[in-house]
């Protein structure tokens, strides 16, 4: 503590300059909570996916559909626990841009394999009992501002109705929250029932089947023995574990979290460079009063030392205030997208890293000018300044 | 009794392919309670040979002692802790950290001290009114006169209350009025502290307030100036 009015002094040597330094590591740890929710808004799909959960997709596309009669097939198979069928509905809500997903289920099975949706008792009643009904995420009620009671049309461009229309009409029985930090919220669940009595085609067709194993080790043999069953078959199968599932729709639009990775890597590089420069600036300005304190007696240690806690303390206060920032912003003001993005928060791991990172910026970015002063010769640092 | 013993000290600098002899097997014995001024041209080693006995700077041979301690084979980091007990520093440019203030920069010596604030503030305090200025301990070098600066530099020196004071030009900076209070304040802490006073100067004036004057020309050291 008795050294601190020694490092608030240096610091406030050059307000405008440790203002702008701090600004400049605020605004990059602000950009790197932002970036590492929407990372995860990306890929937290992957990260939640069950470890006890299959899916079951035609060989090869999703786009072909699959019989359902497959599904009494699947839950006679040795491993398997439960199985439920869901369908790509592919609706938007009044403009395309609208667009957001849509899954007719049998309820009372998908609620059961998806334990992370969390839907008050009365509003799980709800839906169970009104077979026109639908659930919505929390994600998508906060993005179109629906309320449970509203009736809302979709208009899906796949699915045409007995009616001759495009448009189907569901009442929000209910809103979920998600159970298990990531788990997507921006998409509507309603019932295979109404889904399959209300289409004029595809009778008999599902898009896929979600199966929950009864071992996670056994996930392996479970899918090739699910897979042999149907092979040779018009409609064979592929059958992967969810979280690979997962991940391969994302691998369609581009390795997200590499991308992320390096905007991320840029900004603290470039942050780095910027911390470092100030505080190699700052130590060498006071290279001779440096010198003068080591005269006065102060060990080369302390002088590193004092360094070191001005790089770390512009670190830890732009830094730290900067994750702080984002993560109220993340909390509070929620997704920038208005619901788009299926859920947006930081992770904890992604936290713990922007500390570390914090942290590594303060040691890196000081490391130069400490070793600067540790290197110091007296009489030559008096010299230079007189 | 010699409080400073310097025996065959030499200094020498590679200046690219050239060897700067600045000083040459030069022996001297400072005693306590002394206050001695040293003088010479520019480059004839004043400057050099105080950081010699100050510990700031090694020598190419030679022994340094002082205070019965040999210092001029002493470890960097014992060194650093030899000089905060036993040496006070008075530079030609007062070297103040510019935005601490006078007692703050006055304090500096003791931070390395296991004192308490409150008697660190006493000891700052004591130090300050020594040099006259406690008027003005809530005061940045900027805001105080150059000799005002530089009082406030021999305050810091002697707050440990070190035995040997050196002092660089101490009056290089200042008019001959704020020089002689500087010179006043040193003759008093030489006198009346019994601090042993080592003052390089250029000054004859200020030289003559020294109780004996040794000259170097050359790297070698003499009681008369060269011709």
């Amino acid at each position: 503590m008795k050294y601190l009015p020694l490092v608030l002094s240096s610091l406030s040597r050059k307000k405008l300059r440790t203002l702008f330094t701090l600004l400049s590591i605020f605004i990059a740890f602000l950009l790197f909570g932002y970036l590492a929710a929407i990372k995860a808004a990306f890929t937290s799909g992957v990260e939640v996916a069950g470890v006890d959960r299959l899916i079951m997709t035609d060989k090869i596309t999703i786009i072909n559909l699959l019989p359902y009669a497959y599904k009494n097939r699947i839950l006679a198979t040795e491993g398997v626990d439960a199985a439920v069928q869901s369908t790509w509905f592919g609706g938007y809500y009044q403009q395309p841009r609208n667009t957001f997903a849509q899954f007719p289920v049998v309820a009372e099975e998908y609620l059961e394999i998806y334990p992370e949706i969390v839907l008050p008792d009365e509003q799980r009643r709800a839906w169970l009992e009104d077979r026109g009904s639908a659930i919505i995420g929390r994600a998508l009620a906060t993005r179109f501002d629906w309320q449970v009671g509203d009736r809302v049309p979709i208009l899906s461009p796949l699915w045409r109705n007995k009616d001759g229309k495009n448009i189907w009409e569901f009442d929000i029985a209910g809103i979920f929250d998600a159970g298990k930090e990531g788990f997507d919220t921006s998409g509507m669940l309603f019932h295979h029932e109404f889904f399959r009595q209300g289409r004029a085609f595809g009778e008999g067709l599902v898009g896929w089947y979600i199966i929950r194993v009864t071992d996670p080790d056994q996930s392996e043999d479970v899918a090739r023995r699910l897979d042999g069953q149907f092979a040779n078959s018009s409609n064979e199968t592929r059958t992967v574990p969810e979280k690979a599932f997962m991940q391969g729709f994302l691998n369609q639009i581009g390795n997200i979290g590499a991308i992320f990775s390096a905007i991320i890597g840029v900004v603290v590089f470039t942050l780095l460079l910027i911390t470092g420069n100030t505080v190699a600036q700052s130590v060498r300005e006071r290279t001779s009063e440096l010198a003068v304190m080591s005269i006065l007696g102060f060990s080369r240690l302390r002088l590193l030392s004092l360094v070191f806690i001005e790089s770390f303390f512009l670190a830890i206060v732009g830094g730290g205030l900067g994750l702080l920032v984002a993560q109220l912003l993340v909390e509070s003001g929620g997704d920038p997208t208005n619901g788009f993005l299926p859920a947006f928060f930081i992770p904890g791991e992604a936290l713990w890293a922007g500390v570390f990172l914090v942290l590594g910026v303060g040691l890196i970015s000081g490391a130069f000018p400490a070793s600067r002063a540790l290197r110091m010769q007296h009489v030559d640092a008096l010299r230079r300044a007189a | 009794m010699a409080l400073v013993e310097v025996k065959k000290l030499s200094k020498e600098y590679k200046r690219g392919v050239e060897t700067v002899h600045v000083l040459r097997d030069l022996d001297a014995a400072i005693p306590e309670g002394d206050f001695l001024a040293l003088m010479g041209p520019s480059g004839s080693g004043k400057s050099t040979l105080l950081n010699l006995i100050g510990g700031i700077d090694k020598p190419s041979s030679g022994t340094i002692d002082v205070g019965g301690q040999r210092i001029d084979n002493m470890p960097e980091r014992k060194l650093t802790q030899w000089r905060a007990q036993h040496v006070g520093f008075v530079f030609q440019l007062y070297h103040l950290m510019p935005m601490l203030t006078a007692a703050r920069n006055v304090e500096l010596p003791l931070l390395l001290t296991g004192l308490s604030r409150s008697e660190r503030k006493q000891r700052v305090a004591a130090a300050l009114a020594l040099v006259g200025l406690s008027d003005r301990a809530g005061h940045k070098p900027k805001e105080l006169s150059g000799g005002q600066e530089q009082r406030v530099g021999i305050a810091r020196a002697i707050v440990s209350d070190p035995s040997l004071l050196l002092c660089d030009e101490p009056t290089g900076d200042l008019d001959r009025k704020a020089g002689d209070e500087i010179l006043d304040l040193l003759d008093g802490l030489n006198k009346e502290h019994n601090k042993t006073v080592v003052m390089v100067t250029h000054d004859p004036h200020a030289a003559a307030r020294a109780k004996r004057t040794l000259y170097l020309n050359d790297g070698l050291l003499g009681t008369e100036p060269e011709a």
